[in-house]
């Protein structure tokens, strides 16, 4: 077949073109027997035990292919992530792209290898999806649409309100990599050490369910960052979260990318990281078992929680100068300072 | 390693505030210290050092944040600009949300007006050169310190004869207004805080008059915690001794003199103009506009309908900006005006008084 060079109408108008493409693309790379039978509809196999979970997410990304990933790969990874942050294994995905007339076929290949490439490393079948093209100028090159079902098993239960003063906060890694990444990329800064940190997240949740730590609730940090994440936790627990400014890891160059744009790192989207909630003494435990992961070797215990006193902030920042600060949510996306 | 880590040490800080705790403690009244650099309003939320302070030290704002000074009328005449045809608006970001007598410029661009979001002059030309059929019109605002650059983007357009490439001028100049403020009767400074930013392109001996003339000590600063704190004890030994010069803590960029080639290009494309600031009114001398031959570059002598320039009502950024109130004894503060739905400047930019506070300080009292 000659490889695609430019997406037509036709692609998504479900004749010959359309056929073409999931046969010489899509089934290629994400092949498996669910998929194979090219039926809408998956017809899938008695679920393992436990409580099935649900999820679906949409992703538009610009750029749509970054350093460390591409819209393809970070579309598997963040709807496996949604599954293992409620604890549960994912087993099936499906995986629907928009496209808009003209974009380059390329891109197409290079997010369907990426797309390919997440579901291995996930242990995920992508069973079924769809594909729709539009007019030139009505879209953004490709979004991609995505639903995930796994399976949480039994006795495993990670909620908010599970969480009590004295739990520990432990982040999987380094925060804000991806959102520093795809801002540097946007504004043309040359950042050569930043890559994002997108990958699947349901092996480390394995490992740290596995290790006998209490493990209380999970959380993966994108949209808002941490910063959000502590409020929606601080709310839902009725808690404080207090985090500690120099047990933060980032990384210099998000540091300096935040400098320079005027933006916080905390409010930065990873899309491989987790924070974990857990029994304070079980910290070790569980930073030991995150540490021996190859997707948490720099997970450290970032914060506490405690109770929250009335009128008080529910975020708040111990600074590495020995100060405090209420760390809050962002208002309206963040815009970038005059000097 | 950042390249300013050195200057977070906390250690460092620590035995700063001791000493700052030791020469404030035998005062028998406050010290009032103002920056006016919204940098440092920043970096004062952003490390919690307000609430380090020894009792006897208070640091509140001036009008140090571009975004909160700049008119309402001047959003006005930027509205206008972008919803003429072929006309695109380009701006520092944090100048989007800021409320006009109508809409705000991100609120214009959503019902269709041109308006880019670009992170320096520079990048308002390039599309210029890409948009050659379309008026590309830059908001020149800011202090001393972002007018080289716009400027260096004169000058470039210039020399490569991009003819579409317009400014609307409305950067401010700091000495003026610190005139003003200082002959203010309500409010009682101790000390200034410099702007460290501003001081690298003026040189420090700008701000000699502030001591020679009135009896205020200065201290140039720079942006780091320990910066800062630098910055509060050099003014606090001076206050307690009742001395009064200026000093510099920036030494590491600052000079007495700045940088003259970057003043030389700024005094190429402007001249001293009247400039009206939010919370002040016009001061003479305190803006920069175009000179006469620079006249087809400059987007304010471009004819639009401006409405009638409509503040806030309630909102006290004006007082803010002059440092008699604290954000908290605005009526509108946290209830009615926040940076979701900013009614005045100084809640928009998060170096503005009233965000700062907002998102860093609110809780200030409720056992933080």
């Amino acid at each position: 077949m000659k490889p695609l060079q430019r997406v037509l109408l036709a692609h998504g108008g479900g004749g010959r073109l359309t056929r073409q493409l999931v046969e010489e693309l899509f089934l290629p790379a994400l092949e498996n027997p669910f998929l194979a039978t090219l039926t809408d509809g998956a017809l899938l196999p008695e679920l393992p035990p436990g409580r099935p979970a649900l999820t679906t997410d949409a992703f538009v990304v610009d750029p749509p292919v970054f350093a460390g990933g591409d819209l393809g790969y970070l579309s598997i990874c963040g709807t496996v992530n949604d599954l293992a942050m409620v604890g549960a294994r994912p087993l099936y995905l499906t995986w629907a792209l928009v496209l808009e007339e003209g974009a380059e076929g390329a891109l197409v290949a290079t997010c369907t290898e990426g797309a390919a490439r997440a579901a291995a490393e996930a242990g995920v079948a992508v069973v079924a999806g769809d594909t729709k093209v539009g007019p030139r100028g009505k879209g953004d090159r490709l979004f991609a649409v995505t639903a995930g079902l796994g399976v949480a098993p039994p006795g495993r239960d990670l909620r908010d309100d599970r969480i009590r003063p004295g739990d520990v906060v432990i982040a999987s890694g380094p925060l804000g990599d991806h959102g520093a990444t795809v801002m540097a990329h946007r504004h043309g800064l040359d950042a050569p050490h930043l890559a994002s940190d997108c990958r699947p997240l349901s092996g480390l949740v394995e490992a740290l369910c596995d290790s006998g730590a209490a493990v209380h609730s999970l959380h993966d940090p994108t949209r808002g960052g941490a910063v959000a994440i502590c409020h929606e936790v601080a709310g839902r627990s009725g808690l404080r979260v207090r985090l500690v400014e120099t047990d933060l890891p980032i990384r210099p160059e998000v540091a300096t990318v935040c400098d320079l744009l005027g933006l916080e790192a905390l409010s930065l989207a990873c899309e491989g990281r987790l924070l974990a909630w857990v029994d304070g003494g079980h910290a070790e435990l569980a930073v030991a078992a995150m540490q021996a992961h190859p997707d948490g070797v720099e997970a450290a215990v970032v914060g506490r929680m405690e109770e929250l006193p009335a009128g008080a902030p529910p975020v708040l920042l111990e600074t590495a100068v020995g100060g405090e600060r209420p760390l809050d949510l962002l208002s309206g996306h963040e815009l970038p300072r005059i000097c | 390693m950042t390249p300013t880590a050195g200057y977070s040490d906390p250690r460092a800080l620590a035995a700063l505030i001791a000493k700052l705790r030791e020469v404030t403690c035998g005062l028998d009244r406050k010290l009032t210290f103002m920056e006016v650099c919204g940098t440092h309003t920043h970096s004062v939320a952003k490390a919690g050092l307000r609430r380090m302070m020894p009792p006897a030290v208070r640091l509140i704002s001036g009008p140090g944040c571009p975004v909160c000074v700049t008119p309402v009328d001047y959003l006005d005449r930027a509205l206008a600009l972008a919803v003429l045809p072929d006309t695109i608006v380009c701006t520092f970001g944090d100048l989007m949300r800021v409320p006009s007598s109508g809409a705000s410029l991100e609120q214009a661009r959503a019902e269709g007006a041109q308006v880019e979001v670009v992170y320096s002059p520079r990048d308002a030309l390039e599309l210029a050169r890409r948009r050659a059929e379309a008026r590309v019109v830059f908001l020149a605002v800011g202090f001393e310190t972002t007018a080289p650059t716009i400027a260096g983007a004169l000058a470039e357009a210039e020399a490569d004869r991009v003819t579409n490439f317009f400014l609307l001028p409305g950067n401010k100049t700091m000495p003026q207004v610190m005139r003003v403020l200082v002959d203010d009767q309500e409010l009682e400074v101790h000390g200034f805080l410099l702007p460290g930013h501003v001081s690298v392109i003026t040189g420090w001996r700008m701000f000699s008059f502030l001591a020679d003339e009135f009896g205020i000590p200065g201290v140039v600063t720079g942006f780091t915690p320990t910066d800062v704190a630098q910055g509060v004890l050099a003014l606090a030994r001076q206050a307690a001794d009742g001395h009064a010069t200026i000093a510099n803590q920036y030494g590491r960029v600052v000079t007495a003199e700045g940088n003259p080639q970057a003043r030389r290009l700024v005094d190429r494309f402007f001249e001293p103009a009247d400039s009206a600031w939010r919370g002040f009114g016009v001061v003479p001398g305190s803006g920069l506009g175009l000179k006469p031959e620079w006249a087809h570059r400059d987007a304010s002598l471009i004819s639009v309908e401006l409405p009638a320039p409509r503040e806030p009502v309630g909102c006290r950024c004006g007082e803010v900006l002059r440092g008699v109130v604290d954000p908290p004894e605005c009526p509108l503060f946290a209830s009615g005006c926040d940076p979701e739905l900013p009614v005045g400047a100084c809640m928009v930019s998060s170096e503005g008084t009233c965000s700062a506070w907002y998102r860093h300080e609110r809780w200030a009292g409720a056992g933080a």
